[in-house]
């Protein structure tokens, strides 16, 4: 049997110092997505570090905005009151993430490091580069209806799977880090990478370092919406998804911050649409060209030219929802 | 219409299935739970390449890992008699093996193929060491593209073309149409996994098996490793869905004792959800063509369906899919073709309504898209061409309530409301469309045998040698005897699955209820005339009258002229007899040259399309089934809603997807290979004709099983199409296909 070892941790610092000393260690949370990889053979840890009994159940408020601790489930964050009252989009997105059961399970620390869902990168006996460097792509030329349009590289072609994500993306969020230094802060859009030549790397978290909490600003967005769409009405990953934050005032929008899901390595910030959203007002071919912006430069497999489409069709369709 | 819910259906009183607590509650033993003491685990390495042969299989490290006990592999296996090809010059009536032949040689026909065998003191080392197993292979390139291929010179002929009068009658009609059809793999992923114990004692074998014939699996096993069939028993008690995969023994069980027999010792081999995909069979992928004509009043003047569909490299499976256009209506003109394409892939096996559901797909599509050209209602076209007598035979049906299916549930779904043109109505912002398709099946009886066992504590116990993989066969059989014996039903009991028990058939093809009820109905007939004249022979005031002048009534018995009564439990106790037992067979249904058998079904759909992305929304579905007689209403309902799932399953979500590099299945997960989730299923009306067929089997009933999901999904299609005006042709309709 592949045996590890099991700690349980009480502290940040004692956790990041476990970690540090033993690169083959990992943190578990809810394990939705690590036990999985474990029985996979996917990836096999050498020692896991119970981080559940840390102090990182906390969603709380200030001036600047909202804190989520990173081991508050996903489902107590989607229905807590806080979140539902400043922002409503990460409520959205969390409910269309998994299933009840998961989103009980799953915690947002664990949301935010979750691996990719390509099918190439479970399968042990197929190549895949994001789980075994150099061994080749997969999805490449293989089946990759679920794969990036965006941002994409030679080397990896998968999508980043969280909904979740998507919206922190969209509301600017920080992802707050404890290290062997102190606390870290690193803003949500540098924190997951584009594969370029290292898929095996998903993010920009180094070694040892440990998600304590998330960070919202307080913003203006008075219309969100997130809308996701996928092969089933529940229990399914986004073919797309987009999460829309507008500010909104007498029919102008004053400020836009747009994401997108199922599009790429990382969730995917539609900046130039943002920049052209800004002043215009609410019409239908306003929406329309916002699309177009948006999957401008997308390039498409064999399987999954139909996002670009999709893509389209869900950015009118949030923005509408958004704005009615 | 919202305010519909699955569990508000008032139509029906409230009877449980017998066997409902003990599955809710953890009690109901299923295979895999069994404990033999000294039970050891076995796990398979399979192969990770689709054609070619083993080299070299390596397994010094597996072997020496913790635990481990054995690995069995193609060097090592010991000879199954059975797996040797027969002589039919010594044996002209030998069977031969189709199967896959476990561990027999180093051949390799499919990828995810079982190749060795781990056995291991506990589960999680047997799965360890099969990872550590090595092997070399020798690889041949592998075809398993059926897109690729379906028309290559490999197909094979299972059965000659059918032709009624004109071949292609269809293309001279006034109004006509010639389409494709084409519906991917459909895996069999019910939720209890497959597993089986063998465990050999002294020359007798014993066999926890998750299967749908018991009988059937102790017929092979004897077979194939030549021992006396009583000498081996099975016992399947509860089985966790199966939905056709359980109608035949697969490699996991031909392992399980071939390993169980070579170590003497308890094995247990169980299924991960991986492999269920590639080794308990599956729905062919298939791709069918339809040309359809009819008048301009709406009469067919022909069909012409042919149908290719998958099977692999080593097995030929066949399944009838155009067979439906030969009757299921009254047309001059039919000309049905079905060839099978060998691929370097596991075999398919019957999956629920197998050949209807997926040629009635085809067929029930063609016909809407006809009622669109000749701009008739769908309904009204199906009764202009209802077929009174059996096209093909001429023989009046045993019964067909088909025009009473299309009454209630065009009622309960409100077709009136259904927009005659495609893609014109809206609601909530929402594209709305109603859809209907017809389901059928074969109905009819084959032989059973049970026993019963009438005790004098008032009590009944009967038992057949079948499974229930779900459908409330133990349910409706206590229904069935406690109705006839006039007793309460918490005294009646049904035993099954266990090869013990006296020989029942295999549950499949919708035919459990007419067959083992069949059997019960003779099994208290002749209780009744035990008692009548146990009390000719012992109680002195039923000494001058015969059988016949004496009445069974709810437990007693009466003779002619009430001048004397007795109640069983007391003339049993008279008697001095603790029990009476009696074992009864009934045969199969023999008026197949007098009548035409069948069940049918109604299938209607409301459901939204959004009109951006378009995602579906199933708002209302109503499925109204000639199935005879309902013996027990709540299980009669529960598998008209599970067929229903499964046919939402076909419709829009399941797809089981190969990557042809490798010849390999890709989504054999839960994440991947979508079933239908709660938020998928809408709310649903269940509507019975309620017609009982007393020709078939003197129960009533006709069977439920198959028309449950025969003509779901063309329904389905049929409402996408008319919220829409865009005709998805390949399933599943997965939200792209309408962008
Ligand atoms: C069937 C299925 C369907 C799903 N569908 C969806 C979906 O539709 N949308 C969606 O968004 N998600 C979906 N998920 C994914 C789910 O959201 C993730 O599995 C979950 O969020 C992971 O959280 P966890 O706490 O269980 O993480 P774990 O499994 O415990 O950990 C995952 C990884 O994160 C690391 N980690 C955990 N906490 C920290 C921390 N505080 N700091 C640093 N590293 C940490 C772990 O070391 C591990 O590498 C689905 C999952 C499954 C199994
Ligand atoms: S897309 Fe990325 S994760 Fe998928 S096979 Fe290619 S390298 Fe691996």
């Amino acid at each position: 049997m592949i045996n590890f070892e099991y700690i349980r941790t009480s502290s940040a610092k004692a956790a990041v110092d476990a970690k540090t000393k033993n690169k083959a260690a990992q943190f578990i949370a809810g394990g939705t997505n690590l036990v999985d990889l474990m029985k996979k053979g996917v990836t096999a840890p050498q020692r896991l570090i119970d981080i559940n009994a840390l102090p990182l159940k906390e969603i709380t408020t200030d001036a600047k905005g909202v804190s989520i601790g990173a081991l508050v489930p996903n489902s107590v964050a989607a229905e807590n009151k806080l979140v539902i009252e400043k922002h409503p989009l990460l409520s959205m997105a969390l409910n269309a993430g998994a299933s009840a059961q998961l989103r009980n399970m799953a915690t947002v620390g664990g949301n935010i490091m979750q691996r990719t869902r390509c099918p190439y990168f479970y399968d042990i006996t197929m190549p895949c580069n994001k789980r075994q460097p150099q061994s080749g792509c997969g999805a490449m030329e293989g089946y990759n209806r679920m794969h990036a349009i965006f941002g994409a590289s030679d080397k990896c072609i998968a999508v980043h799977p969280s909904d979740m994500c998507v919206a922190l993306a969209a509301l600017n969020a920080t992802v707050i880090v404890n290290t062997t230094k102190g606390e870290k802060k690193i803003p949500f859009a540098d924190f997951h990478r584009l594969p370029g030549d290292t898929p095996e790397l998903d993010n920009n978290l180094a070694a040892g370092e440990l998600i304590t909490s998330v960070h919202i600003p307080a913003n203006r967005f008075n219309k969100n919406y997130y809308l996701k769409v996928r092969d089933r009405l529940s229990y399914a990953f986004a073919l797309v998804s987009v999460a829309v934050a507008l500010e909104v005032k007498d029919g102008i929008i004053k400020s836009a911050s747009i994401a997108m899901g199922g599009v790429a390595h990382k969730p995917w910030r539609l900046t130039e649409v943002e920049k052209y959203l800004i002043g215009k007002s609410i019409t239908a071919n306003v929406f329309k060209e916002a699309a177009e912006i948006a999957l401008t430069g997308a390039k498409t497999y064999q399987h999954n030219a139909y996002k670009i489409k999709l893509g389209k069709s869900a950015i009118v369709e949030a923005l509408t929802k958004a704005t009615v | 219409m919202d305010n519909h819910s699955l569990l508000s259906e008032t139509f029906f009183a409230d009877d449980d299935r017998v066997d409902g607590l003990a599955k809710v509650t953890g009690k109901a033993t299923f295979s895999a739970e069994f404990k033999p003491a000294g039970l050891t685990h076995a796990v398979f390495v399979c192969s990770t390449i689709a054609k070619g042969a083993i080299r070299h299989l390596n397994i010094y490290e597996a072997k020496n890992a913790p635990g481990v006990i054995d690995i069995i592999y193609h060097l090592n296996c010991p000879d199954v008699p059975g797996f040797k090809p027969v002589d039919r010059t010594t044996n002209p009536n030998a069977r031969s093996f189709t199967g896959l032949k476990v561990f027999y040689n180093n051949m390799v026909v499919s990828n995810g193929q079982p190749i060795a065998l781990v056995v291991a003191d506990t589960y999680e080392r047997a799965v360890y060491a099969a990872s550590l197993v090595k092997v070399e292979y020798i690889k041949e390139n592998a075809e398993t593209d059926f897109e690729k291929n379906k028309f290559n010179d490999k197909l094979l002929k299972p059965r000659p073309d059918y032709v009624r009068n004109q071949k292609d009658a269809w293309a001279t009609a006034e109004v006509k149409l010639e389409e494709e059809y084409t519906m991917p793999i459909e895996t069999h992923n019910p939720m209890e996994m497959h597993a089986t114990i063998a465990v050999w004692e002294g020359g007798k074998l014993t066999v926890y098996d998750k299967s749908q014939g018991p009988k059937n699996v102790q017929g092979e096993l004897s077979r194939l490793f030549a021992i006396d069939e009583k000498n081996v028993q099975v016992i399947t008690e509860y089985v966790g869905g199966a939905f056709g995969s359980g109608l035949r023994s697969w490699p996991h069980v031909h392992a399980a004792v071939i390993a169980a027999k070579k170590l003497n010792r308890p094995v247990k081999v169980t299924l991960n959800r991986e492999q269920m995909f590639t080794m308990v069979g599956y729905r062919p992928q298939c791709w069918q063509k339809i040309g359809i004509g009819a008048s301009k009043d709406g009469k067919l003047n022909g069909i012409a369906h042919h149908a290719v569909s998958n099977t692999s490299a080593y097995e030929d499976f066949t399944e009838g899919i155009s067979s439906v256009s030969q009757y299921l209506y009254d047309c001059p003109n039919v000309f049905t073709t079905y060839k099978i394409l060998p691929l370097d892939v596991n075999t398919p096996t019957w999956m629920r309504g197998p050949g209807p559901a997926s040629g009635c797909f085809a067929l029930e599509s063609a016909l809407d898209e006809l009622s669109y050209k000749l701009n008739i209602d769908p309904i009204e076209l199906r009764l202009i061409n209802n077929a009174e007598v059996h096209p093909q035979s001429k023989l009046p049906w045993t019964t067909k309530f088909l025009k009473e299916c299309y009454a209630l549930g065009k009622e309960k779904i409100g077709w009136h409301k259904r927009p005659t043109t495609p893609g014109t109505l809206k609601e909530d912002g929402m594209l709305v469309g109603y859809g209907m398709a017809v389901g059928v099946f074969g109905a009819g009886r084959s032989a059973a045998t049970a026993k019963g066992i009438l005790k004098n504590d008032g009590s009944l116990l009967l038992q057949s040698a079948v499974s229930d993989m779900g459908p409330g066969t133990s349910t409706a059989m206590v229904k069935i005897g406690s109705e006839q014996m006039g007793l309460e039903e918490n005294k009646v009991r049904f035993e099954l699955g266990d090869t013990d028990f006296p020989t029942g058939p295999t549950q499949g093809g919708s035919g459990s209820a007419t067959a083992v009820g069949s059997a019960v109905i003779a099994v208290c007939d002749a209780i009744k005339l035990s008692l009548k004249e146990m009390a000719i022979e012992t109680v002195a005031a039923f000494k001058n009258f015969k059988p016949d002048d004496i009445k069974y009534e709810n437990g007693k018995l009466v003779a002619a002229n009430n001048s004397a009564s007795i109640h069983f439990i007391d003339l049993l106790k008279e008697a001095g007899k603790p029990e009476l037992q009696v074992s009864k067979s009934s045969s199969g249904f023999a008026q197949r040259d007098k009548y035409a058998t069948n069940s049918f079904s109604v299938h209607f759909v409301k459901l939204h399309v959004h009109p951006v992305t378009g995602v579906i929304k199933l708002k209302h579905m109503v499925s109204a089934a000639d199935a005879g007689k309902i013996i027990s209403e709540k299980t009669a309902r529960s598998q008209m809603v599970g067929g229903a799932v499964g046919g939402i399953g076909m419709a829009m979500t399941e797809e089981t997807i190969i990557d042809h590099r490798y010849g390999r299945y890709i989504n054999s997960n839960f994440v991947d290979y979508h079933v239908p989730v709660h938020a998928d299923v809408p709310p649903m009306d269940i509507v019975f004709p309620n017609q009982p067929d007393y020709i078939i089997s003197p129960t009533g009933a006709k069977g439920i099983g198959e028309i449950a999901l025969v003509g779901v999904a063309p329904a389905i299609l049929n409402a996408v199409y008319n919220a829409t005006g865009k005709r998805v042709r390949d399933l599943p309709v997965t939200p792209d296909k309408l962008l």
